[in-house]
């Protein structure tokens, strides 16, 4: 493909017979060509704007092209998709033959076809198809796949862009994408609605928590969308961290004696809080740009105080690329005007190094004069005298203004300035000298009294310098304190007088000046001279000069026809003239957001977001308070007994024994456990709280009443928290190598240890019908316990609408047992119910055995205390997931050692613990066996796990002063930390 | 009505000589006339990287950067943050770099129909789409020499059949399904030393910039961590999205999934505050009298805090003043180079014997009549120094789990100078 020959032939053909793109694509792309690379060949000089160039539309081609979108070869395919895109506005009517392979692959069962039909779709810009690609972007933002939601968000703009009227029902797709939970979506999403709709703030609200969460996990690209974006929200949303001090430096301004002003303790809103913690990270980006927008925020966001950290980044970034180097200085330049403590540390950074391109030295050199203070000043004035000495003479042109600015901004060194730059007065090149003596009026300006010497010195420059904006200088310097120099001043003017006509327009002007400020101060002296100046002007080829000639004369040279002003010449002439102010061309450019295009051009650029300014008063925070259902929770144990021949009815063996006939549970916790086994043993206990309550959420919620509504809430929260899983593992990565494996795997949803089960429950109003239970069809029934997770076993309830007689303020459920297995279950009963306050609960009979195949009904009594919601659990003890081995005490310990590094808990207990009690104890709460052992201090047990068969060493050593130490070795980490859990509790009763 | 777009709209590749020899548009065509203004801006500009990096024209902005003696230039209608665009296109340039091997005209032109492909990938509707280079190469598979070969007699393409599944993966950066004979992990712990030497050699500022590079070719997902005897010099660092950023917070250790093949996998930055020892030293004199058409020309070097390793691959360049219009010098080893357009000296050492220290004397003619040039040249050096990191960082160790087998591990560790100037 890469052959020049055949591209030249290719393309030959391609225009010279177009029937030779119709024939061979049109029966399979193979005929015509050789192969399907020269038809991509021919495609893509089709499709190459270079074409264009050369004068060769290849529009013509069209509908030979666009035949082939069904093609097969993914390649050819790609290429008309190209080409599509590329010549659809000029060939409306025939782009619209192809729209419908697009529709038909926007319902393809692989989601890359259906994302990438819609990519294809949207970006084809024909007004006609605008309700279709709506339609298509509607449904994909709904769509199954976070991929094509992406590719949505993607369409979002395109579309907006080929008709803005749809405005309105885009932002409703916007608001719904904006909602979603996944990494994925979030960058894209924001960047519609970036172009969109950026005034709408308040779709933020609802998801600027979730945002600032998902952060760290969104693609690089979208973090600066989003970090963009949420700098924006926080200036509409919070106070201002830094309002006492700013206070304070204006008060101080304004009047230093008032009394100090009442003022509110500044609390940070904990979502301004939120925003700055989760940004943080990301100024270790290897992405120049999220460093640089996670640096903005900082500077327009953050409490001075924190503000220092992005110092350290964005020096990091400096090394980067020239291009980055050079925006990352602009704004350091801006930002070190305001926080000049934060990059003072990295002065030396900043250094210049002869080989930076001038650009990036004049750069430098801005921030360092920002940075110069007392402290600093003698080591930056040294670098600055090397710069001096650079080939590079606009580099020192832009130093020399740098010590001028210096200068005026510490008054300690303006005198060693001012003599360094004197001394440059006496540089070969010109160049240099005109800038000095440009900074040197100006520095002159501030204390013109003490530097006569000075102006002495540059009055002899007049005979050599030639550089017309120095010349000037001087001779305004001279007419200005014409009063110090009284015996040079007529002198230069008389030099000048004689040069008159060859000077520069600019000099002539300030020879005319010069003239004009001696005649009034020395008029016996130069009182010829000035008439001769001002005759020369007069004739003067620049009218300017003319003018000004005309009026200085009448303003100065007493005549009868001379008005009113001549008597105010001196005043106007002589007045005194505030010292310029020399500035950093940087100062205020920070009212524009940082990092943005129009910071740097310091002009505002189309479609740029003003960054709004602090608001006085917080607006409400409530509004970003995601709706969490109210609702009283009641946990209750149903435990179902044992089906397998072993099983033992005496109660305390019940639930062991339901484990051990639970291999298909067991299997699928063994997985689980795996994916778990590598989490850190720290952040086990929390992990596993967060995972319970999304476990409650993920179970099969259930509700009564209310139904249709109830329904469609109810599947919401079912996807939402499937994604919110994904999130929480995602987000997790960091601390959990193996996650990835679990993240495509739900099962841990599964993980029958957490076994709960929500519903909602709408208790019915008592009816009063005949107290008989009569199955009826038409109830709605709700699964309590499903047939798999069951092993064999389902259970589901449902509201039979019936007064339940042992007590009349309960509500009658009948739950329903079936039992699927080809064992009998016996002993079904509700077990230690723990219940929320106020809610009771009236037990059914306990069902002895249910046979293989059967089904039977009870009725119980609940008390809901109208309330909602409670959940019901069956969770078997971690102790229970497990069965005693046999091992002697070197076996044990050959064991103990070679798991040392799985897991190993130590908890230390007080005094009074005897070998017997600990032995007790451990059975009870742990299926192990005792490992015989002569010793009377240290008991030791084995086992191993049911289902995976792995070893479980526990040991428990009683020390001398009758304290003890537990030891478990697991290496599922998970079933080992619960055990730890569980023994302990069961040693401290 | 055209309502401002965001993000990219259009990117022009320009040739040192001022061609435009590839664009790509991913909105509506914008007449290449719009380069002019760049032109312009390349035409002020004194040196090819003095043009600014962000021109306005009356509709568009265009920024550029320059890389391989190539622009990259990109065209937007309105705010975009700067960087945003120079980031993105400096990942154009590394994938090129990447599937090419170089990334100069005549690489692109030859592969053409991959790098138009590669672009339309990147970018949808103006806004990153794809730019990890793992996800990329399963859509369309880089050109080899064998492949071009196979694909011209056998007709099959470079586009992958397989869709890539990478882009749905919560790894988006690994590519699926990865399969190696031979598993082999290697880093390289790449240290740039700068700095700025005062006439007298005392040190202006030094800092250490350092990388590690690693290549990774490990059947499956493979989850490897990566620790360090003395984590505490890594106080700024960047990562590779891989990495575990939680982890590292907490433990200092580098815990991560590798992307397939080459990626760098952190960055960091040792500064002047922590004392950077200075490898290498030079002795000079440099003087020109006032009214002679003479000038000495004396420079020695010598290694200086190398831990023991031997300083390699010196070369010294130093641009000479505009007076000096000749040279006449003897270098004790190696080769020196004078040329006496651009004024610039080059010195090529070679390596550096301990015993027997490199030096370069002689004399400079200048302009007859000319003043004695009031600036003394500033002294570039580079030099190599293998096996050792300058910064003293060391990795612990490598650890693999997630996979069964063993695989191959190697670490290199190596000392450059970066912008390493003497002053004179």
């Amino acid at each position: 493909m890469s052959s020049p020959l055949l591209h030249a032939t290719v393309c030959c053909y391609a225009f010279e017979c177009s029937s030779f793109l119709t024939n061979p694509i049109t029966y399979g792309y193979m005929d015509g060509f050789d192969s399907a690379v020269q038809c991509v060949t021919v495609l893509y000089w089709v499709c190459d704007p270079q074409m264009i160039a050369r004068g060769k539309n290849a529009s013509d081609l069209f509908p030979a092209v666009v035949k082939n979108v069904a093609c097969k070869n993914i390649e050819v395919k790609k290429l008309v998709y190209v080409y599509l895109v590329r010549y659809a506005e000029e060939q409306q009517d025939l782009a619209l033959l192809s729209i419908s392979t697009f529709q038909r692959g926007l319902k393809d069962p692989n989601q890359l076809i259906r994302a990438s039909a819609l990519r294809v779709l949207s970006s084809i810009r024909v007004t006609i198809i605008v309700p279709i690609m709506m339609l298509a972007i509607k449904e994909a933002a709904s769509d199954m796949s976070p991929y094509v939601r992406k590719t949505a968000a993607h369409a979002i703009p395109k579309l907006y862009s080929l008709d803005p009227e749809q405005k309105d029902c885009l932002i409703e797709v916007i608001e719904k994408l904006l909602a979603d939970k996944t990494t994925l979506v979030a960058g894209s999403v924001v960047m519609a609605f970036e172009e969109v709709c950026p005034e709408r703030i308040d779709l933020i609200h609802k998801n600027y928590r979730k945002l600032c969460n998902l952060l760290i996990d969104v693609e690089e690209w979208g973090q600066v969308v989003i970090i963009n974006m949420l700098t924006r929200y926080a200036r509409t949303q919070f106070l201002n961290p830094n309002m006492n001090e700013d206070k304070e430096e204006k008060e101080k301004k304004k009047t230093e004696a008032t009394a100090i002003v009442k003022r509110k303790p500044y609390v940070m809103d904990p979502d301004h809080r939120l925003l700055l913690r989760n940004t943080k990270p990301l100024l270790q980006s290897r992405n120049a740009a999220v460093v640089m927008a996670v640096a903005q925020l900082y500077f327009h966001l953050a409490p001075k105080a924190e503000v220092g950290v992005i110092a350290k980044a964005l020096v990091r970034l400096m090394r980067s690329h020239s291009e980055v180097q050079y925006v990352v200085l602009q704004n350091v330049a801006t930002m070190s005007i305001k926080r000049r403590g934060m990059f003072e540390p990295y002065l030396k950074s900043f250094y210049i190094r002869s080989t930076d391109p001038t650009q990036i030295k004049v750069l430098k050199l801005e921030v360092l004069t920002n940075l110069a203070n007392e402290t600093n000043i003698s080591t930056i004035l040294r670098e600055f005298q090397t710069y001096i000495k650079s080939n590079d003479k606009d580099f020192v042109a832009a130093t020399i203004q740098a010590i001028g600015r210096c200068a005026t901004n510490i008054g300690e060194v303006r005198d060693t300035c001012l003599n360094g730059l004197v001394q440059l007065l006496s540089n070969r090149d010109e160049l240099v000298v005109a800038e000095s003596v440009v900074v040197i009026k100006k520095l002159l300006q501030m204390q013109p009294e003490q530097h006569s010497d000075i102006i002495k010195h540059m009055a002899k420059l007049t005979d050599n310098i030639q550089v017309p904006m120095a010349r000037a200088s001087i001779l305004w310097l001279i007419g200005e304190y014409c009063e110090h120099v009284p015996k040079i001043a007529p002198d230069v003017l008389r030099k000048m007088a004689k040069t008159f006509t060859n000077e520069e327009d600019i000099v002539k002007l300030q020879i005319i000046n010069l003239a004009a400020k001696l005649y009034l101060t020395n008029s016996k002296q130069t009182k010829l001279l000035t008439q001769y100046v001002l005759n020369l002007a007069k004739y003067d080829q620049n009218y300017d000069i003319r003018d000004r000639a005309r009026f200085i004369r009448q303003l100065i040279v007493p005549t009868d026809k001379s008005g009113a002003l001549s008597k105010y010449a001196k005043k106007l002439f002589l007045a005194l003239k505030p010292a310029p102010v020399l500035e950093s061309p940087f100062k205020d450019r920070d009212h524009f957001q940082l990092g943005s295009l129009s910071h740097l051009l310091n002009a505002k650029a189309g479609g740029y977001q003003v960054l709004p300014d602090w608001p006085e008063a917080a607006p409400d925070p409530s509004v970003r308070n995601v709706e969490v259902k109210e609702s009283v929770r009641a946990v209750e144990t149903v435990t179902a007994r044992d089906r397998g021949p072993l099983g033992p009815s005496s109660g305390e063996d019940v639930k062991k024994s339901e484990k051990k006939s639970k291999p298909r549970i067991g299997s699928s916790e063994s997985e689980s456990e795996e994916d778990d086994d590598s989490e850190s043993e720290s952040s086990e206990s929390e992990e596993e709280e967060s995972e319970e309550e999304s476990e409650e959420e993920t179970k099969k919620k259930k509700k009564v009443g209310n139904e249709r509504l109830e329904n469609t809430r109810t599947t919401d929260i079912h996807t939402h928290t499937h994604s919110e899983r994904r999130n929480t593992h995602i987000l997790n990565c960091d601390s959990q190598p193996n996650t990835i494996a679990s993240v495509q795997v739900f099962d841990t949803i599964c993980k029958p240890a957490w076994l709960y089960m929500q519903f909602l429950l709408n208790p019915p109003l008592p009816v009063s019908v005949p107290q008989t239970i009569i199955p009826s069809g038409n109830l709605k029934t709700y699964e309590l316990l499903h047939r798999i997770t069951g092993e064999g076993l389902s259970v589901e309830y449902c509201f039979s609408r019936q007064p339940f007689s042992p007590d009349p303020h309960m509500v009658a459920v009948k739950i329903q047992f079936t039992n699927s297995a080809t064992s009998e279950a016996k002993s079904l009963h509700v077990e230690d119910a723990k219940l929320q306050s106020g809610m009771r609960i009236k037990e059914f009979p306990e069902i002895e055995v249910l046979p293989a195949g059967e089904t039977i009904s009870v009725v119980m009594g609940i008390d809901f205390s109208c309330s909602l919601m409670f959940f019901v659990s069956i969770q078997p003890p971690v102790g229970e997931l497990m069965m005693p081995i046999f091992m002697t005490e070197n076996e044990f310990k050959k064991e103990q050692g070679e798991h040392r590094n799985q897991c190993m808990e130590i908890k230390q207990y007080g005094p009074h613990f005897d070998c017997h009690a600990v032995v007790q104890r451990v059975t009870t709460a742990a299926n192990l066996s005792r490992v015989p052992c002569g010793s009377d201090k240290e008991c030791r047990f084995a086992g191993k796990t049911v289902t995976s068969g792995s070893l479980v060493l526990v040991s428990v050593v009683t020390k001398e002063d009758g304290a003890a130490q537990l030891t478990v070795n697991c290496e599922k980490m998970v079933i080992g930390t619960m055990l730890v859990k569980d023994i302990h509790q069961a040693l401290t009763q | 009505m055209q309502l401002p777009a965001k993000m990219i709209h259009s990117l022009f590749l320009v040739n040192s000589s001022g061609d435009i020899f590839l664009e790509k548009h991913w909105k509506s065509v914008v007449s290449r006339s719009v380069c002019d203004y760049f032109f312009e801006a390349q035409e002020r500009a004194s040196e090819p990287e003095n043009v600014p990096p962000v021109i306005p024209t009356p509709h568009h902005y265009l920024i550029s950067v320059l890389r391989h003696r190539i622009y990259f230039v990109a065209v937007i209608q309105s705010e975009v943050p700067p960087l945003f665009v120079i980031e993105f296109l400096h990942r154009v340039v590394d994938t090129f770099q990447d599937y090419f091997g170089v990334c100069t005209e005549a690489a692109i032109k030859d592969n053409v129909v991959v790098v138009y492909e590669l672009l339309e990938e990147m970018l949808d509707n103006g806004f990153p789409l794809a730019t990890e280079s793992n996800i990329l190469k399963e859509l369309i598979k880089p050109p080899t020499i064998l492949r071009t070969v196979v694909n011209t007699i056998t007709g099959s393409t470079n586009v992958g059949e397989q869709l890539p599944t990478g882009q749905l993966s919560v790894v988006p950066w690994r590519r699926t399904g990865v399969k190696y004979t031979n598993n082999e992990a290697y880093f390289d712990v790449v240290e740039e030393i700068d700095a700025i030497i005062d006439k007298s050699g005392s040190t202006i500022t030094a800092e250490i910039q350092g990388v590690i590079d690693a290549c990774v070719k490990l059947t499956g997902m493979p989850d490897l961590t990566l620790s360090f005897m003395n984590p505490r010099l890594l106080d700024d660092v960047s990562f590779h999205p891989c990495v575990r950023f939680k982890r590292w917070e907490a433990e200092r250790i580098l815990s991560f999934i590798p992307p397939d093949g080459n990626f760098r996998l952190l960055s960091y930055h040792v500064s002047c505050q922590n004392l950077v020892a200075i490898p290498v030293y030079v002795k000079h004199n440099i003087t020109f009298r006032e009214g002679s058409s003479q000038g000495r020309f004396e420079l020695t070097l010598g290694p200086k805090q190398t831990m023991g390793k031997g300083l390699e691959a010196v070369l010294i360049s130093s641009q000479l003043p505009r007076g000096v219009l000749n040279t006449n010098l003897n270098p004790s080893q190696g080769t020196y180079n004078f040329d006496p357009v651009t004024k610039l000296l080059s010195w090529d050492v070679g390596k550096i014997n301990p015993q027997k220290l490199p030096s370069l004397k002689g004399s400079m003619s200048l302009q007859a009549g000319a003043s004695k040039p009031d600036e003394n040249p500033t002294i570039n050096i580079q030099f190599k120094i293998q096996q050792s990191a300058l910064s003293g960082l060391k990795v612990n160790r490598l650890d693999m789990y997630g996979e069964k087998y063993k695989p191959f591990k190697g670490i290199k560790y190596m000392t450059k100078a970066g912008k390493f100037q003497v002053r004179t």
